[in-house]
């Protein structure tokens, strides 16, 4: 291995090419109680390994993991139960070892599961095209943003309050670069959602209004009604969904008029998996709207003998053929994932998803009627899936969990966490429940909670 | 009715205050087979050297640059459903928008037939 020295002078050189006149300075954008000012405090400088080890494993052992404990967290991130199978198919090598193979003389299984998987999101979301998928839900929201800028030629976007905070973050950090105007808003603590005052903030210079569904705190909103709002603006409409289960239960966002329809594919195949590497979801209903969808797209065609075959169509909209005039910088999709989910959903079926979507709700439906008889909580929502928001009396909620957990239960996302700073959702909780949660474990939750607040 | 040329392979036919533009043999020859033109909406205001138009082949998308400066009055919508109009008949069918003719000075820099034909030979 040759030794390549780093001197001072080659060390101010690349500073000096790239503007930079300390390495501090490349640092600039991670805000500065974030920074390093020294060492790390209490790190001794040596430790064997096995005291590291040690260590390490104490640390480890004061968490709680999923599956350990009675298990309410949603947000964005769903625990299912995942068929061992998918794993099996997933690890073969020809899907698991492959980079990115697209070429269709030699991936001709790659690209076959990808047009199924593009069909099923298509299908789900109640659209005509999806794409190969994108990195995850909120980059993919992005996505849909851009997109309808480059469709109406306006750069403002609506948020709505009920936007899951992370989508909208990734959203305003994306938009800093491309000078979109980003309006957006925190939810409002009430049974429905505020449809009237989103729609208010339609203009004739909106490009697109984004609208969570069901929403960050579990509402369902009447999609049909905002979709018509935007139209009549000439802006369109762009639905997030978090919780693909749910739309084995409620009308797809498609059907009632969203344009592009976007969202998390994680809760079909993927898990929980620490947070990443998860899936997006893109799709569009309308299919003269292709040509400017973001991300790679499979297509069905006939080879030079006439049989069916796939191959990757509409590349010119890529980064690699139309550089800085592609319609994303994303030149890849989440290919094992995008299985994953194809597998989970195959084995599902239509039918078994409906069934999936109905034993969610129900379980939840348990769920928010127990919890509701514990003295000092209200539930708010009227309507939703498998996941509502209490409103919990005495301390903040983010205390609450925390409380919950010392007493063997993960209870829930508290509002506060997602929304630091912000008072008024201070005592808010947002419950999950999906398939693998027991009554037991309601039980548990009711129980534990009425300790807690006492 | 005098045809002028760009060196970025467009023509343009100018009548009285009111042109079309389109991409020449020369360059549908070279993008090989349409798949599919983005035309500019009417009443786009457009730029001398500006992106007005986007050609897409089975191999490359190129744009499409306005000659002069002006606003689109009609886009051709026969390409819409027939883009292959473009390799079949460049310079007559396959036409792609009309638009005004803001300053008739613009057309001095472009080059005649006999001026696009030396350009062309020379590449």
């Amino acid at each position: 291995m040759r030794y390549l020295p780093l001197t001072d002078t080659d060390r101010s050189d690349m500073l000096a090419k790239c503007g930079a006149s300390s390495i501090d300075d490349l640092f600039v954008d991670v805000p500065e109680v974030a920074r390093l000012d020294g060492p790390i405090r209490d790190l001794p400088m040596h430790a064997s390994e096995m005291a590291v080890e040690r260590h390490m494993k104490a640390r480890a052992n004061r968490n709680i993991a999923a599956g350990d404990a009675p298990f309410f967290l949603g947000a964005g991130a769903y625990r299912h139960h995942i068929p061992a199978s998918v794993d099996t198919v997933i690890q073969r090598g020809e899907f698991l070892t492959a980079y990115t193979p697209y070429q269709p003389e030699i991936a001709q299984g790659t690209l076959q599961m990808l047009f199924e998987f593009q069909t099923q999101v298509a299908r789900l979301y109640g659209c005509a095209v999806a794409n190969a998928s994108l990195y995850d839900g909120s980059t993919a929201c992005w996505e849909a943003v851009a997109m309808a800028g480059r469709v109406t030629k306006r750069k403002r976007a609506v948020l709505s309050g009920a936007l899951h905070p992370h989508y909208s973050q990734v959203v305003k950090t994306m938009a800093q670069f491309t000078g979109d105007t980003i309006a957006d808003a925190q939810p409002a603590i009430q049974t429905e959602p505020d449809l009237e005052g989103l729609i208010s903030r339609i203009d004739d210079e909106t490009a697109c209004v984004v609208v969570q569904y069901p929403d960050i705190l579990g509402r369902v909103s009447d999609l049909a009604k905002v979709a018509e709002a935007a139209h009549a603006k000439g802006a369109l409409l762009v639905a997030v969904n978090t919780e693909p289960v749910a739309l084995g239960a409620l009308q797809s966002p498609g059907e009632l008029g969203a344009d592009i329809v976007v969202g998390e594919g994680q809760a079909i195949g993927v898990g929980l998996q620490f947070g990443g590497p998860y899936l997006g979801l893109f799709a569009v209903r309308d299919p003269k709207h292709v040509r400017q969808m973001p991300g790679r797209l499979c297509g069905e065609t006939t080879d030079a003998e006439g049989r069916r075959g796939f191959v990757l169509t509409l590349s010119t909209r890529e980064q690699h053929i139309r550089r800085e005039k592609a319609t994303s910088n994303i030149c890849t999709n989440s290919g094992l994932c995008a299985l994953a989910f194809s597998v989970h959903m195959t084995l599902l079926g239509e039918k078994g998803l409906r069934e999936l979507a109905a034993e969610n709700h129900r379980l939840a439906c348990i769920a928010a009627d127990r919890l509701e008889k514990v003295p000092g909580v209200k539930l708010l929502n009227n309507a939703f899936f498998n996941e509502f928001t209490l409103m919990l009396d005495g301390k903040p909620t983010r205390d609450i969990v925390h409380d919950l957990a010392d007493r063997g239960v993960l209870g829930g996302v508290s509002l506060g966490r997602l929304y630091p700073g912000v008072q008024a959702l201070d005592h808010a909780l947002l419950v999950t429940v999906t398939e693998l949660t027991t009554t037991e474990d309601i039980e548990t939750l009711a129980t534990e909670l009425e300790g807690v607040l006492s | 009715m005098p045809r002028y040329f760009t060196d970025e392979h467009e023509w343009i036919d100018v009548e009285g205050d009111s042109a079309t533009v389109g991409i020449t043999d020369y360059a549908q020859e070279q993008l090989g087979d349409i798949v599919f033109v983005e035309l500019p909406d009417v009443g786009a205001m457009l730029e001398k050297g500006g992106d007005a138009a986007v050609v897409e082949s089975v191999k490359a998308a190129s744009d499409v640059y306005s000659p002069i400066t002006g606003e689109v009055t009609e886009g051709n919508s026969a390409l819409e459903d027939e883009p292959a109009l473009v390799n079949s008949s460049p310079e007559e069918e396959g036409w792609f928008f009309r638009m005004t003719v803001g300053d008739t000075d613009e057309l001095e820099g472009l080059m005649d037939d006999k001026g696009y034909k030396a350009f062309v030979d020379n590449l």
